[in-house]
């Protein structure tokens, strides 16, 4: 059964939590003054936040947030991107330059700095920061099926399929596409882990999701202020964070084995 | 050689004037009229006018643009609309802090990946290098903001080592260098494990060994040294990745350097403020890779007679 290894599983329960979270009974938002900064009691085991609300609880709105802004985010970078990077080299010429450069300038601003800078200007927000995450996501896939699809085009099957008269459509979807689809998922997949921590880091900055709603990483924020008195306000929602990414990274990994491609290194954040 | 210098240079400049353009058109992003954002809706008239031929907004835009080339040419990147500082003496201020924490933790990276990545790569495939490995992989996926309180929780909560903020001499460094030397160590081991496996396979290391050299000189001084090229590449890449945590990590602490100028500056809506910032760090950036690649072009010649 090693098909349902540890980081799998993992990854189950947080898709799964995150998709039935809204529909249980839970109340996130419900303040209990006594138990202000509470430690992990029977009720609640992971105790209580600043105002009195269930970690637990606030944990699987996080979930939520972090798995939907993920997902979201992932297949809007590697629809567009794919897209993007293919065409240019399928076409190649002034196209091609075109995209190599603004290419080159997204990956001039250094790691999440830009999505930062866009997240600010546009404003706090789960949706802007989904827009700034998606702005600058685009580039590796964009970069990834572009040099793959170069090293593809002059295939034997592929000229064979143009000699034949198929249509660019056809050649790039059912020809190139499949070919190149591979090193593509890898790269979604450690995509998601990337996407999981920059979502965090911009809710922790404050520029995600704004109160009552809960992400791990506002989570973490409002913990820091309390580590003296409640050190599990910051450890429950780190914790989650890094099982997550650990086991999509292991998960990358081990697709990454399995499929045999080198060019893809691990998480670049 | 001179013509890789040509060509390389000719690119940077290029992704500069990109990297200036677009950080040109943040401003235009934020939703509505950015004066009124930036001054609230209970401002004079007067004043938005002021502020809007302050920041030439009043301009077409590519002429805006044109002045905020000119005015970047004479290093002035206008004043904040907070303090009414010119922002480049904002800058200047903050710069040393965050160049000391980011050199800080590349000291910290390499001193923890150097001795991992070798061990590994010499011990391969043995439970050594597996625990290498595993620690790799767990540096990689605890995130900055969450490394920093957990140091703060272990070091200076309940050990009481050192401050839990601010900058307060020599000890405050420790913990954010610490945060972002441990994420940089992670990656970096696992590269230098690569390249090391890569290079031991070679044949002039079986000539080492056949010469006679012993065990320790085969691996650093003809293992290592080649296998050391693509590791500075990769750490010039990554110095990007440092940069960009260490707005986080320099929030986490409150260490006083650019990244907390930064997030200071988006909460207080000084947008001029904001654009200086992502533009002295991508600056920085890019200079650093264009020196990495110099450098590696000057150190390997297979480099730049390809291209």
């Amino acid at each position: 059964m090693r098909r349902f290894s540890l980081p799998a599983i993992i990854i189950l329960v947080w898709g799964l939590i995150a998709l039935i979270g809204p529909v249980l009974p839970l109340d996130p938002n419900r303040i209990e003054l006594a138990k202000i900064l509470g430690a992990p009691e029977w009720q609640a085991w992971l105790g209580y936040d600043d105002l009195g609300r269930s970690i637990g609880q606030r944990l699987i709105m996080g979930a939520h947030t972090s798995f939907l802004v993920a997902s979201g985010v992932v297949m809007v970078s590697f629809l567009s991107g794919t897209l993007l990077g293919m065409l240019g080299a399928w076409f190649g010429g002034p196209w091609d330059k075109g995209l190599v450069s603004i290419i080159d300038i997204f990956i001039a601003f250094p790691g999440i700095l830009l999505a930062i800078a866009l997240a600010g200007l546009l404003g706090p927000g789960l949706m802007n920061a989904v827009v700034a995450l998606a702005v600058t996501g685009w580039v590796g896939f964009a970069r990834l099926a572009r040099a793959q699809t170069l090293s593809m085009k002059h295939r034997d099957h592929v000229e064979a399929a143009r000699a034949l008269g198929s249509g660019t459509v056809t050649i790039v979807s059912r020809h190139l596409l499949p070919l190149i689809l591979a090193p593509l998922i890898i790269e979604a997949t450690f995509a998601i882990a990337g996407v999981v921590i920059a979502e965090a880091s911009l809710s922790f900055l404050g520029l995600g999701v704004q109160p009552p709603g809960a992400s791990w990483g506002s989570m973490i924020r409002d913990g820091t202020r309390y580590m003296l008195v409640a050190p599990h306000m910051v450890l429950a929602p780190g914790l989650a964070i890094f099982l997550v990414v650990i086991a999509i990274n292991l998960l990358g990994d081990r697709l990454r084995d399995a499929m045999d491609i080198k060019e893809i290194s691990a998480n670049r954040e | 050689m001179a013509d890789y210098l040509l060509y390389r240079m000719a690119g940077a400049v290029l992704v500069i004037i990109g990297v200036v353009t677009v950080v040109f058109l943040l401003l235009h992003l934020v939703p509505g009229d950015p004066v009124e954002v930036m001054l609230g809706e209970s401002a004079r008239a007067a004043d938005r006018e002021a502020l809007r031929q302050a920041l030439g907004l009043d301009l077409p835009v590519w002429q805006q643009w044109w002045q905020y080339v000119i005015h970047l040419i004479h290093l002035d990147l206008g004043t904040s609309l907070h303090s009414k500082q010119a922002i480049v003496s904002l800058l200047a201020e903050r710069f040393p802090a965050t160049l000391q924490l980011a050199v800080a933790s590349i000291m910290v990276a390499i001193l923890l990946a150097l001795p991992l990545g070798v061990f590994a790569a010499v011990r391969n495939k043995t439970s050594w290098d597996q625990a290498a490995m595993t620690f790799s992989m767990l540096g990689i996926s605890i995130p900055n903001f969450w490394m920093g309180p957990l140091l703060i929780l272990v070091f200076s909560v309940w050990l009481g080592w050192f401050p839990v903020s601010g900058n307060e001499g020599r000890a405050s460094l420790v913990l954010p260098a610490m945060t972002l030397g441990t994420a940089l160590a992670a990656l970096l081991s696992r590269m230098i494990r690569a390249s090391l496996l890569e290079v031991l396979n070679e044949d002039y290391i079986r000539a080492a060994r056949a010469r006679g050299l012993g065990d320790l000189t085969v691996t650093l001084r003809h293992g290592l040294r080649n296998a050391m090229l693509p590791v500075i590449t990769v750490l010039g890449m990554q110095l990007g990745a440092l940069l960009a945590g260490a707005v986080i990590t320099e929030t986490v602490f409150a260490w006083p350097g650019i990244g907390q100028l930064m997030i200071d500056a988006i909460q207080r809506r000084d947008y001029p403020v904001v654009q200086a910032c992502v533009l002295v760090i991508s600056l920085a950036y890019v200079a650093v890779n264009l020196l990495t690649d110099l450098a590696y072009a000057a150190l390997d010649p297979r480099v730049r007679l390809d291209s």
